[in-house]
């Protein structure tokens, strides 16, 4: 990366780390205070990496959003963290230990394109999926889990659609239905992809109140986010990836215009990057 | 004819076709629902390939048993070795997929044709055995049901009820496994289990299958059940309760058919008794099906012209369209010759009026949910309240004449 050298970024803060090999070394054992903690993690499909040695480590409570171009493995990112891809090299803690040990505590709301909207399923329905891990052997769900559910639905100001065919719905409306499933979870780390992409204002509004809520509560919420002009807005800590980490800490330090032309390269035009509303420097 | 389908529906038609009947209506239901996830998970045609596997183990196990003293038509043992090499296939399709770049139905049309061609070849090896030639063995590849025995039918019945029981057990992580793998596999679910898991019940099915409705045919009690149900719910568990019914019924009625005319063969009969009932759901399904959409089709399209024919009247626009004529007139809005009747000019102005309220309402409310519904054909009176219409109807002034607004 040839903006390593270039930015003196590097001893400015240490939860600001450039992505420089060997910085690993410096930092302590994840332990079970740390929400989700990446070392070295690289996953690939194919021969090329989609993501490259990445080390980056999440604050209790924090709102971060993992920003970057397209392609840059941001995605692939959540889906590493999550177990649904695995590395190639590399290392995932959450909470201090496996994903597998820890899945409880995670909740996720994947790219609302990922499902086929015709399925034959309620909204209702939908969200007793994130319930499935406390129902007994048959799977039954009782009026506690029905509960649950609705109060979900109504934090995300769905309720009355409860009975609707997830097909009748707008992409608005599948995304909280969505994030509704994940608050059923009742999770101490969610992670989300895009929950910002192609909504509505209304819906927008819906979600970000919502996380924030949860941020609050002191769980972790972290997201992959594509508008970078609401990153400042919206979250408190960045993680700036292409492929390789580019720089992570809080949204004041890491979301600068020298870091964003690290991660965009000549793709976000000096003009672009004045119009945002970065923190002032 | 009819009367022999009466008894035979109602199981007075001898000892074999009664075992038949039931042994098909089982195996029916238990295909049905364990086939519903395989439609759900998209995955239909990785039961052809597992069923066209089954073929060389039969050939093997008939050598087997032959070369070791034994009966070489034990059923049991049959069954056993076409579990096995249907086992072989599956996992074999599965490998291909997901260790070489070639697609999945690539996989598919690999492993079903090297598979059925190497069981052709040893069913024809057998034919020069001594012992070969009453085999029978290609009844398994259409179904056979002529001197089926008890214990065939038990162990189409104890297959079939342990297939069911164990979709009750897995139908939450196989639904979600289905609709969305992703989350699956974040909630901790091995998806890749689970799809074997699934696929393991379609080749029980599959197997316990072969005896009545041939492996070329079991596909299709696999798949055309949940299809059909799809039609008539938006439920997972009523897709699979209704895909087993639908099975069940067509394993009884097609045996009980077949039974009751000496020339008809039992699988094939059965499947054509499972495509009617999904011909059936098909075109009169209320919702999603296809008349039902037409009907819908045509009476948004009666609203449409409707709507448009008022707002011509009120314009004093001329109307060609002959639909528009046809609608305007059957609702005596217009007469014959095409002049507005009295509730056709009134009808009209407020349909005018309307428009001028729309116009207005999007001015005050900028939010989707007044400015979203603005399609033409939603009465501004489901989304304002008459409050808010006065509101606008005092903007707007006092009521204006028919013509006045060119």
């Amino acid at each position: 990366m040839r903006n390593d050298s270039t930015l003196a970024l590097r001893d400015a803060n240490a939860s600001l780390e450039l992505a420089v090999d060997g910085g690993q070394a410096l930092r302590p054992e994840p332990d079970e205070t740390c929400p989700l903690d990446m070392r070295g993690l690289t996953v690939s499909y194919g021969e090329k990496p989609a993501v490259f040695s990445v080390d980056a480590t999440f604050v209790t409570g924090s709102m971060t959003a993992i920003v970057g171009p397209n392609g840059a493995g941001k995605s692939t990112l959540l889906k590493a963290a999550l177990g649904i891809v695995t590395p190639l090299s590399g290392s995932v803690h959450i909470f201090g230990r496996t994903f597998a040990e820890s899945r409880r505590r995670i909740a996720y709301v994947p790219q609302r394109a990922s499902v086929d909207w015709d399925f034959p399923t309620r909204v209702i329905d939908v969200v007793m999926m994130g319930l499935y891990g406390d129902l007994g052997l048959l799977r039954i769900s009782g009026k506690r889990h029905r509960d649950t559910v609705l109060a979900c639905l109504e934090r995300v100001g769905m309720a009355d659609f409860a009975q609707r065919q997830i097909g009748q719905l707008s992409g608005g409306q599948q995304q909280r239905v969505f994030l509704a499933r994940a608050l059923a979870q009742d999770a101490d780390l969610y992670l989300l992809d895009e929950p910002f992409a192609g909504v509505d204002a209304a819906t927008e509004k819906a979600i970000i109140d919502v996380l924030k809520q949860l941020k609050a509560e002191s769980r972790t919420v972290v997201c992959v986010h594509h508008d970078l002009a609401t990153v400042a807005d919206y979250f408190d800590h960045v993680l700036l990836i292409n492929v390789r980490k580019v720089a992570e800490g809080p949204v004041a330090r890491a979301f600068t215009a020298e870091t964003l032309q690290a991660t965009y390269g000549g793709r976000l035009a000096t003009t672009h990057i004045d119009q945002l509303k970065l923190p002032a420097a | 004819m009819l009367n022999t389908f009466v008894d035979a529906l109602l199981l007075q038609l001898g000892y074999n076709a009664t075992l038949v009947a039931i042994g098909a209506a089982l195996l029916g239901t238990a295909a049905g629902t364990a086939g519903t996830f395989l439609f759900l998970r998209k995955r239909a045609l990785v039961s052809d390939a597992v069923a066209h596997a089954t073929l060389p183990g039969i050939g093997l196990a008939f050598i087997a048993m032959a070369l070791l003293g034994a009966d070489g038509r034990n059923l049991i043992g049959l069954l056993a070795g076409s579990a096995v090499t249907a086992g072989i296939g599956l996992l074999l399709v599965e490998w291909i997929a997901r260790r070489t770049r070639l697609s999945e139905d690539a996989a598919i049309g690999a492993v079903l044709s090297v598979f059925f061609g190497f069981g052709i070849v040893l069913l024809t090896v057998i034919q020069t055995m001594s012992r070969g030639k009453q085999a029978g063995l290609e009844s398994f590849l259409l179904g056979s049901t002529a001197g089926m025995l008890y214990q065939d039918a038990i162990i189409i019945a104890l297959g079939g009820a342990l297939a069911v029981l164990a979709v009750i057990v897995l139908r939450r992580p196989m639904t979600l496994v289905a609709f969305d793998p992703g989350y699956a596999a974040a909630t901790g679910i091995d998806v890749r289990r689970i799809d074997l898991a699934m696929m393991g019940l379609v080749l029980a099915v599959t197997v316990i299958g072969m005896k009545i409705v041939g492996l070329i045919l079991v596909v299709a009690m696999l798949i055309i059940p949940p299809v059909a149900a799809r039609f008539w719910t938006e439920r997972t568990d009523q897709v699979i309760v209704l895909a087993g019914i639908f099975g069940g019924i067509s394993g009884y009625v097609g045996a009980a058919l077949s039974a009751s005319t000496p020339a008809l063969p039992t699988g094939p009969i059965i499947v054509l008794t499972c495509f009617a009932l999904f011909a059936v759901s098909l075109m009169l399904a209320p919702g999603r099906g296809v008349l039902a959409a037409l009907l819908r089709h045509r009476r948004f399209q009666v609203r449409v012209h409707h709507r448009q024919g008022l707002l011509a009247l009120a314009r004093g626009e001329p109307i060609f369209d002959p639909l528009t004529l046809s609608v305007l007139r059957r609702s005596g809005l217009i007469r014959k010759d095409g002049v507005a009747t009295d509730a056709g000019r009134a009808q009209a102005a407020k349909a005018l009026r309307d428009e001028k309220r729309w116009e207005i309402a999007r001015q005050i409310h900028h939010d989707d949910t007044v400015v979203g519904r603005y399609d033409g054909l939603t009465p501004i009176e489901t989304v304002l309240t008459r409050d808010e219409i006065a509101d606008i109807d005092h903007r707007l002034g006092g009521p204006q004449p028919v013509g006045e607004a060119s």
